[in-house]
């Protein structure tokens, strides 16, 4: 027994079992993720259950399991939608309920922009007061048709009016400076010349009014009729409406393709339904863009100041002090960096910024709320000791052969960092960036008080002067996933978005990562002879 | 004992009752020695005699170890370099230094030789594509390495390493070059390649050299010395400390009778 454990192996074993249980559970965590978060897009097939009680539902199925002390017996979780209708999205039926059950061929999910996915047959168009009969493939190409046709109020909607209204402020506020100053021939000339312009605007905003009032009407007008499975019709506007598909008759292939286009429609749209429906492109815009920003901002701060300690400091016991309260700084919970942001950046900061520079807008305040400039300091802020503790192990690493060789050559110390010793720490300091960046982009807590927001009306990069808007509110995975998962509306029918969501924030940390690895792997070969 | 000065001619370094504490240790004992202008000079004696110890005093390296206490004089040309109006890393580019291990930065060839230069403010590309050239040829590297000097200097073998760290300390012009063992962790044919260097070099630099390797020191150096335990004690031409040492502990150490 004693050589056995002499022998070492049982440290082996325990060693290999710590990694087993870390693997499983990581693993199982993606997996969950993953399983959950990718099947959300695939066209499930309706299912129609005849009940015994005479009634008829139909829906996707979406899980079935036993019931509790009960032989044989089974439930099924049905996704009925039409939740305009039945209130629901989500029914249990029990298995002994149920007459029977068939795939209808012809059963379409309709997927609408108000009130979830609707599941029914097609019936008609409505016609005055007549239903026309209307087949899947003319529903089709109307919906192309009307999609242009909302694609182009949303144009007007967005650009052109977000055009007008941006001018128009520009305008008004400059209108309100000039109102300040002391009145003379020239303000006076400059105001009227104002006016006529904003004049100007305001008729153009008429016009264009006009023209989408016109075009809503022309969208508005018709409307399709849906025979639900409990044979009652229900009147959808067809504006209403965004695809239409009969599950039940696709082949795999074609589900594959739907699939796909579903998810790079995810990918790369705006939300709808209050987050629960539609893309995550903001969010993820919002989330890449504040770990840049961050980015920017930590690195050269954690640099500098771990150059300090490291370079200059010595080893004094103020120094080790400083050392110790850094590393400390990260263990300090991250909404207390939150509460720092809001009264040090938003308030303090970006209250003396507008009182400078944005006063004719008060009291609306520009800088002093919210934005990704101050959420993306507040976690530079949050992350800055990791970075710091990384450089100087990277400083530390740099061989003291190396610095003599630089300092035999004449080179003052500055010299000595800047030229010898700060490169050979890259890969160092590139590992620091890449903790704070997994840090950082996983962050919800502190961005809730600094800038994140559950819908943001315009990403912070746009086409108005000056093109980056560092003072806008945005949009974060991560509070998308609270957001979605706990407090919309509709949460049963959200869980599948919670975890797609989650997943696509897996996915961006691990491409931000995998860059900066590749990186730094790339740095250190052309480093790693120098330490033989 | 007060030992008497050997005279060389066109001394360039003048060290005067020079001695160096490490906290409260002594590790140079009243040094007196003069170094002579464009000779091989080579320091010799037993680990931890205070050899390399000196010649780190020569261009100031004993400034960046904590604790070091200095006293005595060392004059280069006449001026004392531990005077306080001395610019130490102007008294570097004058005195260059080339260490035990192979140093070469991680950076290019090109880039290890004109470190120097370029820290001396030298921009202008095609000087210092000349000064690149010219030191190469000079340390016999460049028919070598010519076809590659944008290549990472760690790329080369340890012996050429090492006569890239001595190109890079000639590429600064310097007046005196300093060798801490340079040959130590190198194969005798590359060791045979740096000393053929070191002669050549002799022509236009002030060589001193510490090694541990007394047939090395008979070679190539016209005058050594031979410390023990921080003293010096015995300094003259190589072939009278070689031949007839007029001390014993230098016959003892000379012959092998221990060290």
């Amino acid at each position: 027994m004693r050589g056995f454990f002499k022998s070492g192996n049982p440290y082996i074993w325990l060693t290999a079992c710590a990694l087993t249980i870390t693997i499983l559970m990581m693993g199982g965590l993606v997996a969950l993720i993953m399983m959950n978060g990718l099947s959300v897009f695939w066209p499930h097939n309706i299912i129609k259950f005849a009940l015994k009680d005479g009634s008829v539902v139909m829906g996707e199925m979406v899980k079935r399991e036993p019931i509790p002390f009960k032989k044989d017996a089974y439930r099924t979780k049905l996704k009925i939608g039409n939740r305009d209708v039945y209130g629901l999205d989500f029914r249990w039926i029990e298995n002994v309920d149920i007459e029977f059950r068939e795939y209808p061929a012809h059963a379409l999910t309709f997927e609408r922009r108000e009130w979830g996915n609707m599941y029914g047959f097609l019936k008609g168009i409505k016609q005055n007061d007549d239903v026309l009969p209307l087949t899947v493939e003319n529903l089709i190409s109307l919906l192309e048709e009307n999609h242009s046709l909302v694609e182009r109020i949303r144009y007007i909607e967005k650009s052109v009016i977000g055009d007008i209204n941006f001018k128009m402020e520009k305008y008004r506020l400059a209108l309100k400076r000039l109102t300040s100053e002391e009145p003379s021939p020239k303000v006076h000339k400059k105001i009227e010349f104002l006016h006529a312009k904003m004049e100007n605007l305001e008729k153009t905003y008429r016009e264009k009014e006009h023209v989408l009032a016109e075009l809503y009407s022309g969208v508005m007008r018709k409307e399709i009729v849906v025979l639900l499975a409990s044979d009652e019709e229900k009147i959808v506007p067809l504006f209403q409406v965004i695809r239409v598909y009969a599950p039940n008759e696709m082949g795999a292939l074609s589900k594959l393709g739907f699939y796909t286009k579903k998810f790079w429609e995810f990918l790369s749209e705006e939300p709808r339904e209050a987050n629960t429906e539609g893309g995550i492109f903001p969010a993820i815009f919002g989330t890449v863009m504040m770990v840049f920003l961050m980015s920017i901002a930590v690195v050269p701060l954690g640099v500098l100041t771990a150059v300090y300690l490291k370079e200059y400091a010595g080893d004094t016991i103020i120094a080790r002090i400083i050392r110790i309260s850094v590393s400390n700084l990260a263990g300090i919970p991250s909404i207390v960096f939150g509460i720092f942001g809001l009264g040090f950046f938003i308030y303090l900061i970006g209250g003396g910024i507008d009182k400078l520079f944005f006063s004719e807008t008060l009291p609306a305040p520009t800088f002093g709320t919210g934005g990704i400039l101050w959420a993306s300091l507040t976690l530079a802020l949050l992350t800055v000791p990791v970075v710091v503790v990384a450089t100087e192990e990277g400083l530390s690493a740099v061989p003291k052969s190396l610095r003599e060789g630089s300092f035999a050559l004449g080179a003052t110390k500055f010299e000595t960092i800047w030229k010898i010793v700060l490169p050979h720490a890259t890969p160092g300091i590139l590992t620091g960036i890449i903790l704070a960046i997994a840090r950082a982009a996983g962050e919800v807590a502190p961005l809730m008080l600094t800038g994140v927001v559950k819908l943001a009306p315009s990403l912070p990069i746009d086409s108005h002067f000056p093109y980056i808007h560092l003072e806008r509110k945005f949009m974060h995975l991560g509070f998308h996933i609270y957001d979605v998962g706990f407090q919309s509306p509709n949460i049963e029918a959200a869980i599948p978005m919670v975890y797609t969501t989650t997943f696509v924030l897996l996915l961006i940390i691990l491409v931000l990562n995998t860059t900066a690895i590749i990186i730094r792997n790339k740095l250190r070969k052309w480093y790693s002879a120098a330490s033989l | 004992m007060e030992k008497e000065k050997i005279k060389v001619p066109e001394p360039i370094v003048n060290i005067i009752d020079l001695s160096l504490y490490y906290g409260k240790t002594k590790a140079l004992k009243e040094i007196n020695l003069d170094i002579s202008k464009k000779k091989i000079t080579s320091f010799i004696g037993p680990s931890g005699c205070g050899k390399s110890t000196l010649i780190r005093c020569l261009n100031r390296m004993n400034d960046l170890v904590e604790n070091v206490r200095i006293e005595g004089t060392v004059k280069i040309d006449d001026q004392d370099i531990y005077a306080p109006a001395v610019d130490v890393t102007e008294l570097r580019r004058r005195v260059g230094m080339v260490f035990q291990k192979p140093n070469p930065f991680p950076k290019s060839i090109y880039e290890n030789v004109i470190y120097g230069p370029r820290i001396q403010g030298i921009k202008k590309r095609s000087i210092l594509d000349e000064i690149c050239e010219k030191t190469l040829r000079k340390a016999a590297l460049w028919d070598e390495v010519k076809d590659r000097i944008h290549v990472s200097a760690l790329d080369l073998s340890g012996g050429q390493q090492q006569r890239i760290c001595i190109a890079r300390a000639m590429a600064m012009e310097p007046e005196i070059i300093l060798l801490d063992e340079p040959c130590s962790a190198l194969d005798p044919i590359a060791t045979a390649k740096i000393e053929d260097m070191l002669v050549e070099l002799k022509m236009d630099y002030t060589v001193i050299i510490v090694t541990h390797n007394m047939q090395q020191a008979a070679r190539i150096s016209d005058y050594t010395g031979f410390f023990m335990l921080g003293e010096l004690v015995e300094f003259n031409t190589t072939p009278e400390i070689f031949t007839n040492p007029s001390e014993k502990k230098t016959e003892d150490y000379i012959t092998g009778r221990f060290g």
